[in-house]
């Protein structure tokens, strides 16, 4: 943490802490995502914490004061701050947030799940029904289709592609419900509904529903946030994160897709003169966390880290370069590398001052390769809409220690 | 071409489809039915199911005109959509196709099927107040946008058997996602 940080706390922490007092606080400047210096409340800090009782236990754990992470909000989403994080789970308190009519509030005991149509019996499920099935948990990310910003060279990876996020998502397989209603041979595609104010719907194939499809309830240990779809959601691995549809209130089988709104006016997009449809999975895609814009680089040692993650499979290999794309070296994959999963990659390189810029690409386990953007206007045309771009993000590095995003455009 | 699109959708659904597998997680264990959960009422499925499909079935009884449609767009949504719905501030409903004074996509250069705009505004608009037009004003408003756009006469009295009907322009430019993974970008 920061230098000045540390002497503003000092400074500012004379006053001794009695044993327990927890609510003695000062005000120090706390670094936040951004790279902003800005003022926060801070416990009051003993010289030597070891001549000092801390707080007792207490019924919730808290973030460390001088960890000030935080989304970045817009009126319609929120974006997680990847520089900040480590390993591959998604804090849920951090995890994007993206929604079309707002946060519903929705009583556990009201919730009710109704799945009709093509079934042998229509059926309604309460949350404790569904909690009742064999359950499952999986790790994996959660990536919105519309995850790429450009423009600018001081952009953070959170506001690159801050849309994307990862939780180790519990519920009950789709398929042991489809099982329980008796789903129609019939039937190839269900729509999904949410009871929120958008009572937003998405078409999925039916066989997505058989493969790999959860009605999750528990994120990362606990019930799902009410941002992330409290107290049910659909959840489809590696899918656009548009489909996984929250709280989710019904599912109707049928035997063609019904045209909704978010499948057609959005969550398309123009390709060569056509209108691209149903792109579902997400294409192979990473970015270096670190060294990233606001980071100062010392010259010397540098692990550059960052995350790779494939809505098609595993992660193969992640390649880095640190000469402006001429060589391609591979980077370390952290154990496990799972299925449609973010996958943590390292790769150690000793930075000599001189101007350069630094680059990764994910290589997933069918064989893509994460493309330029210049390869995407190739093969999409320069009408290409935004969703579903997954372009290698350059880091330039200035002599001066700089590192700033390399914003290219293409309109 | 309706036809065409849909039989395009089928395959792509029946291609990869193992309906008739279990899927790999089914436990040898597993009972056929488990009993949790109860059967869904009539009035219970009802209250909930409010989708339209394209060919029209989940349409409710009821009409809306042209005139009429104006006239509640007027009130409940120019505010947000712009008097002649190109003004915004929000999303641009009137644009129609060919017109090149505009980039942005709306129901007239982009929308590929009418009971889209019936549905979506049922279910969602205003977005102030959702949910609260009757059946009459959301065929009145899907009228007044769908002439704005230049699909439909502003004598068209829109109701369950002739909304489906309605072709929209830009419906051929739609395709099904072909990639695939593998080394091609697509
Ligand atoms: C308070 C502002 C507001 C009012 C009033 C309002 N809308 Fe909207 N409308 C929005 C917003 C915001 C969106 C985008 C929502 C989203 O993307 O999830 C939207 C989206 C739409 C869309 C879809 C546009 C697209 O490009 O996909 C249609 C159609 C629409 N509104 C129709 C209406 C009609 C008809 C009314 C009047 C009954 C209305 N709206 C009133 C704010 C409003």
């Amino acid at each position: 943490m920061s230098e000045e940080r540390n002497k503003t706390t000092q400074r500012l922490s004379r006053r001794k802490l009695l044993v327990g007092a927890a609510t003695a606080a000062t005000i120090a400047l706390v670094r936040t995502a951004t790279g902003q210096q800005v003022p926060a409340a801070v416990p009051d800090i003993p010289a030597d914490p070891t001549k000092t009782q801390g707080p007792p236990p207490g019924t919730l754990g808290s973030r460390s004061p001088f960890e000030q992470l935080k989304k970045i909000p817009s009126d319609t989403s929120s974006r997680t701050p990847l520089q900040h994080l480590h390993g591959m789970i998604t804090p849920s308190d951090l995890h994007f947030e993206r929604h079309h009519g707002g946060v519903p509030l929705i009583d556990p005991d009201q919730y009710q799940l109704l799945i009709h149509g093509m079934v042998k019996k229509p059926m309604i499920f309460t949350l404790r029904d569904l909690k009742r099935f064999p359950s499952v948990s999986r790790i994996a990310f959660l990536e919105c289709s519309g995850n790429f910003r450009t423009g600018r060279e001081k952009m953070t990876p959170q506001e690159i592609c801050g849309l994307t996020s990862q939780s180790e998502w519990t519920g009950v397989m789709l398929a042991t419900l489809f099982r329980e209603v008796g789903v129609d041979s019939r039937a190839t595609w269900f729509l999904a509904e949410g009871s929120d104010a958008a009572v937003m719907t998405r078409s999925i194939p039916v066989q997505k529903g058989w493969q790999d499809a959860m009605i999750a309830y528990g994120q990362n240990g606990e019930a799902l946030r009410p941002e992330q779809g409290y107290p049910a959601r659909l959840f489809l691995p590696g899918w656009e994160g548009n489909t996984s549809v929250k709280w989710l209130r019904r599912i109707e089988l049928s035997d063609k897709p019904f045209m909704t709104r978010e499948e057609t006016s959005k969550y398309t997009e123009p390709v060569n003169g056509k209108i691209r449809q149903f792109s579902f999975d997400m294409d192979a895609r990473s970015i270096i966390t670190f060294p990233a814009y606001p980071v100062q680089l010392e010259k010397g040692w540098v692990e550059i880290r960052g995350l790779a993650w494939s809505g098609r499979g595993k992660i193969l290999k992640v390649e880095v370069s640190t000469d402006n794309g001429k060589k391609w070296y591979p980077a370390q994959l952290q154990d496990p590398v799972l299925d449609k999963a973010h996958t943590r990659f390292r790769y150690l390189w000793r930075w000599d001052g001189n101007e350069t810029a630094i680059m990764s690409r994910a290589i997933d386990e069918t064989g893509y390769i994460q493309p330029t953007l210049e390869k995407l206007v190739q093969a999409r045309g320069r009408d290409m809409g935004g969703y579903h771009l997954n372009p290698i993000t350059a880091w330039e590095i200035k002599r001066d220690g700089q590192v700033l995003f390399r914003p290219e455009k293409w309109k | 071409m309706i036809r065409w699109i849909l039989g395009g959708w089928l395959l792509l659904a029946v291609g990869c489809s193992t309906n008739a597998e279990a899927p790999a997680f089914v436990d040898e264990a597993m009972p056929e039915s488990f009993g949790f959960g109860r059967l869904a009422t009539e009035e219970e499925i009802a209250r909930w199911d409010i989708d339209v499909s394209l060919d029209g079935k989940g349409l409710p009884d009821g009409a809306g005109t042209v005139p009429e449609g104006r006239r509640i767009y007027a009130e409940k949504c120019a505010a947000c959509h712009g008097k002649t719905g190109k003004e915004g501030p929000y999303n641009q409903l009137v644009g129609p196709a060919g017109d090149t004074t505009t980039r942005a996509k709306t129901i007239g250069n982009y929308w590929p099927y009418a009971t889209t705009v019936f549905d979506y505004i049922r279910r969602t608009m205003p977005y102030n107040e959702p949910g609260s037009l009757s059946d009459e004003e959301v065929y009145s408003l899907t009228a007044y946008l769908l002439h704005a756009n230049g699909i439909i006469d502003s004598a068209l009295v829109l109701q369950k058997d002739n909304l489906p009907a309605v072709q929209m322009p830009a419906q051929h430019k739609f395709v099904p996602d072909d990639r695939r993974g593998g080394p091609e970008i697509k």
